[in-house]
């Protein structure tokens, strides 16, 4: 097997070291009645060739969104990532180390994580920033814990229009650590009554912006109101592109910030892996859950990074720790900081405006059509249509016609009672004649 | 310095009139290695004898330290937060953390002394 | 590769003898700075042309500041991170023994598979009718996890091992509720792994903590002297974190059972029992799979790992969403909890279908193993281990050796009394010798612990180097050949470093230096 160096001759002279006649004496342990003698259901060992063809012919049953016209956004977004960027997360010195726990041949590994940490915390306008979580949804469902935390408060309230995977995720969680939560019902186009909800006996509230529709949200009184009362603000975004032309949350006063990276240097790859990011500030730095690399100094006095801050987590406060976090997102995360820093300033703000420049196309486009009501005032990359038929019917025809049109809401919160609505995203993968395409079809798919 | 009585746990309470003084020892700071954080209760808090006062943290581990005695918190030690070394240096003097106003003086009849911890730790080692 | 070890004369260090250099830079060995040093705010390393004039339509929600990001060109950013990788040591590099962690060889095949547009270039949200290939991918690999381990339903969404971990406790809480029960304890052995007790107390229950035997396992008389009809679950590694199968492991599921409580495994270790016995006859209720180490999808510097969860007959029912449902011939995704066919699903555990990317590298490795490959990886695994263990058992002490040790090789630091040197200098040791250190001081049951992992990959030259150097050390230790440890490493890009000032006053992100000056002002 070409994965497997021992030979025969090698197990015979390793055995004979060990003392024992036979491989089958060092499994003794297990019940001999429940020792297999081999693996009856599944086949042998296959060469690189018969592998390749066999998941090539799964591949080949998905349609990628890069052969259509394709406008599907709802928390994972398709942007164009260099080539460099996956040449370099696949260089073997990052793709096959392990966590950073031995510092002195881990720097680079220390070194990009401590970069990510610092684009993190700029990006989001927030202080500190952790070396990343499983994706968005999971990060948000940490900071709520946070929130507890900090406040040793209980309840937490969720934004109507945060994403429903989001509040699901949150609400699971909640569930079973037992942490009340009040969500209010999405509201797609009318202003939000989340400022009522807010009283002393609030740990957190959690609005997502752009939402979950898309709309642009005005943190900074629903912070005035929180802090008025004791409680923290926790801000979601699932597009971070959003953030190189919308305020950061930060400077409207957000507590915590939470987002979905992966829309910078990660592909969709059907949802995961993805990176969450987490940020807050300096002064909560010690309930953060997570990992986090700080910069200290060696023996000879040179610069260098280590894991820090390490009593907050799972392997030394065992059932006292912030959260039983072990594995982060390491090498999505080198993905986001490598294509961010290739972007930089001046490309990610550019790289945001034409993502926007394509939705308001797109947006004036359909909007025209019979029986299409764009519902936004504001949006950055991605808006919600209420069409005039059952948007998850729609969703289909538009895809037998090879056009992948966005998400019937009613796909991600089938109780809601919203059945009409499409979450429609736009970014720089989508050209003019893209654009044109979907709104020939969509007057089709309505007439 | 035959006012300080131990715990088995090596915290120790010193009496100030009818305040208890509470740290964690010389062994124990030297057990625990480089202290990085010490995280202090509020002020006003009851603590009952054996129940978690603070947390001592180094740099590898999180440790409990446990009240020795009953009482209300009535002031901490907010130099640490900024110097948390001091409990290296001086752990029974500056290195202090917390205050208490003892609430059952009896408790102090069931911890060691002096003596009788530094023959206790002699059956740590 | 070297496979013989230093000659007679050991060749001099170039890095003490040779002259200072200007740049701190020695030939190979290339210091970087700072991504946020060596960029400009001004500089982009991808073209994009401006859009045409368009009116906004941000809702005056405009970003009004910059946000400080440097942007690098694309040639400084190959030699950034480049030069930034060169100072980490990974399984490509050399042997790297990690126990509990399996850091075996991760083939590219299963990168280059994971890279097909019709797995990478795929939305979550899409019609379904549009990636049945990947619910087929997804189906196929719940089947080969179902037959290496006899359960009976297969959860892919938990994106990490201990996310799998909160996933199984989950479901056993949820079985409690739906069976009116409310037990509060979770019995958990000393040896566990950290993640074990925390997440238990995540999901507000109490650990009740179970010493082990002298040799290393957990009695099952211990087991039953915890277990009341309070207990929620036991959660037990096995093979367990001494690197031994737990012997009483079917009467410790039997004795779980007879109280109502449910049986959680730990598969941090499935490594060494692929294909070799299913836990699913073992008595098991719930075990989380980490992806990342048993089916080598890449650890990738500490993720993304994948931590699919099997569950037995009695917590099937109790599987978050989404889950995997067959259609006639096409396949559909149930995504709601109360939807048909998730009558009482434990809810969501994250936004989309689990770790996609990470499901095609596993189903790669496992094609190609196949039935047979797989169970020669564990054989072959468990025999490095011993072969470590009997090799080294002379000169340096390993505990529970009246066992034979599963894939991993346990010593403890007692060989090391009277040298003045404790494990974490052997392991510094380890790597001016080009070794990645084995796991030090877990598990905490054994003191100075070293755990040595040697999995599959590695070939008898490899291993018996590995173990001359051990032995090298071993006796240099024992001479009295302190320097060799204590200034370790000392060829590193780094020499020890200051992990207390690193927490005292943490550093956490890199500030502007103008900005320092302006703060102190």
């Amino acid at each position: 097997m070409r994965y497997l160096p021992l030979t025969p001759e090698d197990r015979t002279e390793m055995l004979a070291r060990i003392g024992v006649p036979a491989v089958d004496a060092l499994f003794a342990d297990i019940p001999a009645d429940k020792l297999l003698a081999e693996l009856p259901d599944l086949p042998r060992r296959k060469g690189e060739l018969e592998v390749e063809r066999a998941l090539s012919r799964l591949a080949a049953r998905n349609v990628p969104a890069g052969s259509v016209p394709f406008f599907v956004g709802a928390g994972a977004y398709r942007h164009h990532v260099p080539a460099s960027v996956d040449h370099l997360i696949q260089r073997s010195e990052f793709l096959t180390s392990y966590t950073p726990y031995q510092p002195e041949i881990a720097q680079g590994t220390l070194q990009y994580l401590f970069e990510f940490q610092t684009q993190v915390a700029e990006l989001t306008g927030m202080e500190v920033a952790n070396a990343s979580m499983y994706d968005g949804s999971t990060a948000a469902a940490e900071a709520v814990l946070m929130a507890h935390r900090v406040t040793k408060r209980g309840k937490a309230v969720l934004a109507g229009n945060l994403h429903p995977h989001y509040a699901q995720t949150i609400a699971t969680v909640s569930h079973y650590a037992e942490v009340p939560l009040l969500r209010l019902a999405p509201h797609p186009s009318e202003p939000d009554d989340i400022l009522a909800t807010i009283d002393e006996s609030v740990s957190c509230v959690v609005v997502q912006s752009p939402d979950v529709f898309g709309n642009l949200v005005d943190l900074k009184p629903i912070a005035e109101k929180a802090h008025a009362a004791g409680a923290l603000l926790i801000a979601v975004f699932t597009e971070a592109v959003s953030l190189g032309l919308v305020e950061p949350p930060g400077a409207q006063g957000a507590d915590i910030v939470v987002g979905e990276g992966q829309s910078i240097g990660n592909p969709l790859t059907f949802g995961g892996p993805y990176v969450g990011l987490f940020a807050t500030r300096a002064k909560f730095v010690r309930q953060m859950p997570g990992r986090l690399a700080g910069e200290t100094v060696d023996a000879e006095g040179r610069r260098g990074f280590v894991l820090t801050l390490s009593t907050r987590e799972q392997h030394i406060r065992r059932e006292k720790a912030t959260s039983n976090i072990c594995t982060n997102s390491g090498l999505c995360a080198l993905a986001f900081t490598i294509h961010l820093s290739l972007l930089g300033e001046a490309g990610l703000t550019r790289l945001a405006r034409i993502n926007h420049a394509a939705a308001c196309d797109l947006a004036d486009r359909l909007a025209a059509l019979d029986g299409v009501a764009v519902l936004n005032e504001s949006f950055f990359n991605e808006f919600t249509i209420r069409v005039a038929g059952n948007a998850a019917d729609v969703v289909e025809k538009l895809a037998a016609r090879g056009i992948l049109g966005g998400v019937p809401y009613s796909r991600l919160a089938p109780d809601a009672g919203l059945d009409d609505l499409i979450l429609v995203a736009a970014t720089e993968t989508s050209t003019d004649e893209d654009r044109a395409a979907y709104a020939a079809a969509l007057k089709e798919v309505l007439a | 310095m035959s006012d300080v009585r131990y715990t088995r746990d090596h915290e120790y309470v010193r009496l100030d009139g009818d305040v208890a003084v509470i740290g964690i020892s010389d062994y124990a700071q030297s057990q625990l290695g480089d202290v990085v954080f010490v995280e202090l209760p509020a002020i006003g808090k009851v603590v009952k004898q054996s129940q978690e006062a603070a947390v001592v943290e180094s740099v590898k581990a999180a440790s409990e330290v446990y009240a020795p005695v009953s009482g209300e918190v009535i002031a901490v030690n907010e130099a640490l937060e900024a110097a948390p070394d001091t409990v290296n240096a001086d752990p029974e003097g500056a290195g202090w953390f917390v205050k208490l106003k003892l609430s059952n003086p009896a408790e102090l009849d069931e911890l060691m002394d002096a003596a009788a911890y530094a023959a206790f730790i002699k059956t740590q080692a | 590769m070297n496979r013989e070890g230093r000659g007679a004369t050991a060749p001099q260090s170039a890095s003490e003898t040779g002259p200072a250099t200007f740049t701190g830079n020695r030939a190979l060995d290339l210091e970087e700075g700072l991504l946020f040093e060596i960029g400009r705010q001004e500089v982009t390393g991808v073209d994009l042309d401006e859009p045409a004039a368009f009116a906004p339509r941000l809702g005056g929600l405009e970003r009004k500041a910059p946000l400080g990001l440097p942007g690098l060109s694309e040639p400084e950013a190959m030699r950034h991170y480049v030069r930034l990788s060169r100072m980490n040591y990974g399984i490509d590099s050399g042997l790297f023994p990690l126990g509990s962690c399996t850091m075996k060889h991760n083939p590219r095949l299963n990168e280059r598979m994971a890279r097909l547009a019709g797995f990478a270039d795929i939305h979550p949200l899409q019609p379904v009718s549009t990636v049945q290939g990947a619910l087929g991918l997804m189906k196929e690999l719940s089947r080969y996890l179902l037959t290496l381990t006899g359960m009976d339903a297969v959860a892919l969404p938990p994106k990490a091992g201990a996310h799998g971990e909160l996933c199984g406790m989950m479901a056993i809480k949820a079985a409690h509720e739906a069976n009116g029960r409310k037990p509060t304890i979770v019995v958990v052995p000393e040896s566990a792994h950290g993640t074990n007790p925390a997440t238990a107390a995540l999901l507000g229950y109490q650990v009740k903590s179970i010493p082990a035997r002298a040799d290393g396992t957990v009695d099952v008389e211990e087991v039953k002297k915890a277990l009341s009809p309070d207990v929620a679950a036991i959660m037990l590694t096995n093979p367990n974190t001494c690197g031994l199968f737990e012997p009483d492991v079917v009467a410790i599921a039997q004795a779980v059972h007879a109280v109502g409580a449910y049986f959680y495994a730990d598969g941090a270790n499935f490594n060494a029992i692929l294909g070799k016995v299913r836990v699913g006859d073992l008595g098991v209720d719930a075990m989380h799979i980490n992806l990342h180490k048993t089916f080598s999808t890449p650890h990738g510097g500490g993720g993304p790992g994948a931590g699919p969860v099997v569950l037995s007959k009695a917590l099937a029912p109790f599987a978050p969403a989404p889950a995997l449902v067959a259609d006639g011939d096409s396949l559909r995704l149930v995504e709601q909890q109360g939807q048909a066919g998730a009558a009482q699903a434990l809810g969501r555990m994250s936004a989309f279908h689990g770790q996609m990317g990470m499901f095609v590298r596993a189903l790669s490795w496992m094609l190609s193993h196949g039935a047979d490959g797989m169970r020669q990886a564990a054989e072959d695994a468990v025999l490095s281990a011993n072969y470590i263990r009997a090799s080294l058992q002379d000169v340096m002490s390993a505990p529970f050796a009246t066992r034979p040790a599963m894939h991993e090789a346990l010593f403890d630091d007692s060989w090391l009394e009277g040298t003045g040197l404790s494990t974490l200098d052997v392991a510094k040791a380890l790597i001016d010798e080009g070794y990645h250190p084995m796991t030090v001081y877990f598990p905490l049951v054994v003191h100075g612990a070293m755990l040595i992992e040697p999995t599959e990959s590695e070939s008898k030259a490899s291993l018996d180097l590995f173990i001359a150097t051990l032995r090298d050390l071993a006796m240099a230790a024992k001479a009295g050949e302190k320097e060799r440890f204590l200034g370790a490493p000392h060829y590193a890009p780094r020499r020890r470093l200051d992990e207390t000032r690193a927490a005292r006053a943490p550093v956490l992100r890199w500030v502007k230096p103008q900005a320092v000056a302006e703060a102190a002002e």
